[in-house]
């Protein structure tokens, strides 16, 4: 199965290969994480076969050959997507970047690129105060909880945080901030000292303790503090060994002469990156003949500080321990050797200083190429191992994008979908939609994919659940925000069809006026006038006196409104308009043929007042109402199964009319002949 | 806005509310109840600015909202009232109604009373929408139109109003004007059940949006704003019913919350699904020279409103001068910029809380009123 889904695709295209290859490897990450999950390498190496049933951020994995031996009954499987979208203290992580985001693509094209390169440092800084703000809370957790699986899940967690911390960080470093040399190593350094931190918890212990001097770890805090070039505090810390150590006062004071004699670059300042080299270049020598005179060679620790300073390779390596990873190495023999290093020759020393630390038996791990890749100045490889090696889309997706606003991916052109910046995004925002909750923080990234954002939107926006008016009009104001009429025709009728069901006509009538929705607009009507008929009266009749330009919607809508007006004419005994109105209603042909006979039964009380209301020539086309309303009726009722007494009825009632109405006849010719004469 | 206090609490707010505190020991308020809504689980919490452990902070991050406890809550919580000190009540998507009872020495929740189907269709949920609460009756609507009243001590429903398109509305307790409803039709029901406004009163000249939210002026009842769909804001005098005094451009989307200062009603908050929170202010103060108020505002947008200014006249209350003119009333965005919807804001005293779909609650310990 598994070779049948990859031949499929090689004919597609590769690359979609490639990208499909992640999918299935993120997929195994979290499977193997959590055990509710099933683990897709059994299954593919226990060669069975197998379906796939695609979700919203999910698949089903089911056995398409399966033999019912007995044992039970097949299995389906369901195998999430990104399952960090579930942990409440990552969702504080995805909530805040949102904001980050959003302010991010609000940053104006047409500034030039200088003035805004502060501005995207500063946004890299937010997103990584965020990360670390929620690696804390994630750290007093993982601490607190009692449940050692949920602990071991914390610490896993705070684990990929600090990796996707220092992968960021560096990438700040390189490729937004693109520190030139001399201010590069100054910017490496701060790295290196923000990702070590455990040097000064172990320079706490030794300060607190009752002699510091003494104490068994001194000299590695010493040590690390160099090696990180924190010479101030380096020197501190030998002060307190000179003053119990009379004796060697001299030699201490020479290595506190060297240390505080170390240039550093001045980005700020005025001197040149040459004049910055000469000057390193004397105090490298100084370092040099301190050592070739064998002036520390009483002190074997101040020996291996003087070494260092001058970079020896051998006496770093001998550090391995407090330097902990290849990439410290790398920065403490930049600091000692290269201090002027370009960003350019960074790759080969990152190279060599890799193959120099790690042992040649093992294999480098994910984290460590995906640093070298950083090394290398290669931005996609960065990307795409990362998509591989993290088991969330939130780090690359956000990356991606800010790496884009930098322009610093133009070359790059998948061969399907818009770009890498879109792809990353999509994936993520569709999995914040398979949310229940999270759904509308993906809207924002939609609206920010210029390419396939709407399509993805409109088509997760229709499955949000509706389940009150609140969260209906919300998802309402997105999509009108947006001028997707299809989604809000859509949403609408949802809502207006479920007032319907629970037999609330106002509430459905105004659902489908907001949706413009005729069809449903004159189904409602109809259901109206239906209860009309029934009951006698009216419901909704607020609503319906102030329908106003809405009542156009539709032409029975129209009707019902003007019905109503009707009546309303009618209980003020405005009785002429009243039956103008009425009138106008059959000849204009706005009321349905079906609803002439109610029609014509209201005209009744009209035709039998007192006065006439009712003129000849109304009379008359009353009348030619009727008549055309009984040939129409007498014609099919031949046939027709009506009840002998509903036939009955009807035929009084058609009785009735005709006498009200030649009666009205009557009167009216003779007060019109009256007035005449 | 240096004031305002983020927390990110993992759960969409739907409603904030302060905890009342009694008037007369003049204190701020410490203690609020959120409601959260989307969520898988939602929950009813109760969250403390108050700084038990670092009382020696006098500003800076003392206000960072501590939660005490909270509580499992059946459906959305789409309204959340405190019936006094100790007990409040919430409305439930379910169309549940439900009172817990707040411990404040143990920081516990319990339930104290439970309506599961306060309002209902017979085959369906039906949410409860909104509720007012004046101890001990609370009265509720639903999306299945009626108004229902409650005791807090008595099983059943006290009273059923049933459908409320039907023109037959008794008199009703004074505070179901404040029930905020979905539509204006009901809405203008329950002016006409207060037999405040005259019957036929033409509409609402041809403003047709549907309302989300209403608050009455807490000294002059007869004053009452309301905000809907359209984000626009409508003082009214219900004694002269028809249309509204004044009518305000507010925000650009839903607004959902408008609430009066409880004790210095020249103030009006508003938020909206917009993601902005609206300082309102009379300058019915027009003594003070303008430098004086205008320096605190970062930014002041004035709309312009209906009747032109009118000039200095004595007023018996700035909300019905009838010109919200640009000389009269001042506004100002309480949040930095925002994206997601403010759900709810609460204001007593100086401290304001609001809650976002941006699973963030905002807290100003010194509103300027």
């Amino acid at each position: 199965m598994n070779g049948r889904i990859c031949l499929n695709l090689f004919k597609l295209n590769f690359t979609v290969f490639d990208i499909f290859l992640i999918w299935l490897l993120k997929l195994r990450v979290e499977s193997s994480v959590t055990p509710r999950y099933l683990n897709l390498d059994t299954i593919f190496s226990s060669r069975k076969h197998m379906g796939f049933a695609w979700g919203q951020g999910n698949i089903f994995v089911y056995e398409t050959l399966f033999k019912a031996t007995g044992s039970g009954s097949p299995f389906i499987h369901e195998v999430r997507k990104d399952e960090d979208i579930y942990s409440p203290i990552l969702r504080k992580l995805f909530n805040e970047s949102h904001h980050i985001f959003v302010g991010l693509q609000t940053i104006r094209e047409d500034l030039p690129s200088k003035n805004k390169k502060p501005q995207f440092v500063s946004i890299s800084k937010n997103y990584r105060s965020v990360i670390r703000a929620c690696m804390e809370e994630l750290q007093q957790v993982a601490v607190s909880t009692k449940n050692a699986e949920m602990s071991v899940q914390y610490g896993n967690q705070v684990s990929i945080l600090l990796a996707i911390e220092l992968i960021w960080n560096l990438c700040e470093v390189l490729f937004i901030d693109a520190a030139p040399a001399g201010s590069l190593l100054l910017h490496l350094l701060d790295w290196v000292r923000l990702h070590k931190a455990d040097v000064d918890e172990k320079a706490r212990d030794v300060l607190q303790s009752d002699s510091p001097a003494e104490h068994r770890d001194y000299w590695d805090v010493v040590v690390s503090y160099v090696l990180q070039g924190r010479l101030d505090e380096a020197r501190q810390m030998l002060g307190k060994k000179a003053t119990l150590t009379p004796a060697a006062n001299n030699i201490f004071k020479m290595m506190d002469n060297l240390l505080s004699k170390m240039p550093f670059y001045n980005p700020g300042g005025t001197q040149t990156l040459t004049e910055f080299d000469v000057k390193w270049r004397h105090w490298h020598e100084e370092v040099d003949r301190c050592l070739q005179d064998n002036s520390f060679a009483s002190n074997q620790h101040l020996e291996v500080l003087c070494k260092i300073l001058l970079g020896d390779e051998d006496t770093l390596l001998e550090h391995k321990d407090l330097l902990g990873t290849w990439y410290h190495f790398l920065v403490s023999r930049l600091l000692f050797c290269h201090p002027t290093v370009k960003p350019t020759e960074l790759h080969y020393y990152a190279q060599s200083c890799m193959t120099m630390f790690l042992d040649s038996r093992s294999a480098p791990e994910p984290l460590d190429s995906i640093l070298l890749a950083a090394f290398e100045f290669d931005i996609h490889q960065v990307i795409k191992d990362c998509s591989i090696a993290l088991n969330n889309w939130w780090f690359v997706a956000h990356l991606t994008d800010l790496l884009d606003h930098c322009k610093l991916l133009q070359s790059h052109n998948l061969h399907f979908g818009s770009n890498l910046r879109e792809f990353l995004l999509l994936e993520y925002a569709s999995g914040l939609f398979t949310h229940h909750s999270l759904w509308q923080l993906a809207v924002d990234y939609f609206d920010h994919c210029l390419e396939f954002g709407r399509v993805y939107l409109e088509l997760q926006i229709e499955r949000v659940p509706l389940d009150t008016e609140r969260k209906a009009l919300k998802v309402l104001r997105i999509c009108e925000q947006r001028q997707m009429s299809e989604q809000v025709r859509s949403i609408c009728k949802i809502m207006a069809m479920r007032a319907l069901r629970n037999n609330r006509l106002g509430s459905a009538l105004s659902w489908s006026i907001r949706a413009k929705d005729a069809a449903f607009a004159t189904l409602i009507s109809e259901r109206f006038l239906q209860d009309y008929c029934a009951k006698g009266t009216f419901s909704d009749l607020d609503l319906i006196d102030n329908l106003g330009p809405a009542m156009l919607l539709s032409d029975r809508l129209t009707f019902l409104g003007k019905y109503r007006e009707f009546h309303k004419l009618y209980g003020e005994k405005r009785f002429k308009e009243a039956a103008k109105l009425l009138l106008s209603l059959m000849t204009a042909k706005i009321a349905p043929r079906s609803f002439w006979m109610t029609l014509l039964t209201d005209a009744l009380p009209l035709l039998e007042q007192k006065e006439v209301i009712f003129s000849a020539d109304q009379t008359y086309e009353l009348m030619f109402c009727l008549e055309e309303l009984t040939s129409s009726l007498n014609t099919p009722s031949s046939d027709s199964d009506k009840s002998m007494q509903e036939e009955d009825v009807e035929l009084t009632k058609v009785e009735l009319l005709r006498l009200a109405l030649s009666r009205n006849l009557a009167m009216a010719i003779v007060k019109e002949g009256t007035v005449e004469t | 806005m240096e004031n305002i206090n983020a927390k990110y609490v993992s759960q969409k707010i739907s409603k904030t509310r302060w905890c009342p505190v009694s008037y007369s020991s003049l204190q701020q308020p410490e203690v609020f109840a959120t409601g959260s809504w989307d969520n898988e689980d939602n929950k009813v919490s109760i969250w403390s600015i108050g700084n038990h452990n670092n009382s020696g902070l006098e500003d800076g991050f003392e206000g960072d909202p501590q939660i005490l406890c909270e509580h499992k809550h059946g459906g959305d919580v789409l309204d959340l009232q405190f019936l006094d000190q100790e007990r409040m009540v919430s409305a439930s998507s379910t169309g549940a109604v439900t009172i817990f009872r707040y411990h404040p020495n143990t920081h516990t929740i319990s339930v104290l009373q439970h309506w599961a189907r306060a309002h209902s269709y017979p085959c369906d949920n039906a949410p409860c929408t909104a509720l007012v609460c004046s101890s001990p009756e609370i009265v509720t609507v639903g999306e299945d139109g009626r108004i229902v009243v409650f005791r807090a001590d008595q099983e059943g429903a006290v009273r059923v109003i049933g459908e409320m398109r039907t023109r037959m509305l008794p008199p009703h307790k004074e505070s179901s004007l404040k029930l905020s409803v979905v539509f204006v039709r009901e809405c203008r029901q329950q002016h006409n059940s207060r037999g405040d406004l005259p019957k036929d009163h033409g509409g609402f000249d041809g403003d047709r949006a549907p309302l989300h939210c209403v608050d009455r002026h807490p000294n002059q009842q007869h004053i009452v704003a309301t905000g809907g769909q359209d984000g626009m804001l409508c003082v009214w005098d219900v004694r002269q019913g028809g249309t509204p005094i004044s009518l305000m451009e507010a925000h650009s989307a839903e607004m959902w919350e408008v609430r009066f200062h409880p004790t210095n009603p020249d103030h009006l908050f508003t938020c909206s699904e917009d993601g902005s929170l609206l300082h309102w202010e009379t300058a019915s103060h027009s003594e003070m020279p303008s430098f004086l108020q205008g320096g605190r505002n970062s930014s002041v947008i004035s709309h312009g409103a209906l009747t032109p200014a009118g000039g200095n006249r004595p007023l018996s209350s700035a909300w019905l001068c009838g010109d919200s003119g640009k000389g009269c009333l001042e506004t100002t965005h309480m949040l930095p910029s925002q994206t997601m919807s403010v759900n709810s804001l609460d204001i007593i005293g100086q401290c304001l809380v609001c809650g976002t779909d941006g699973e963030a609650i905002f807290v100003n310990r010194h509103v300027p009123v």
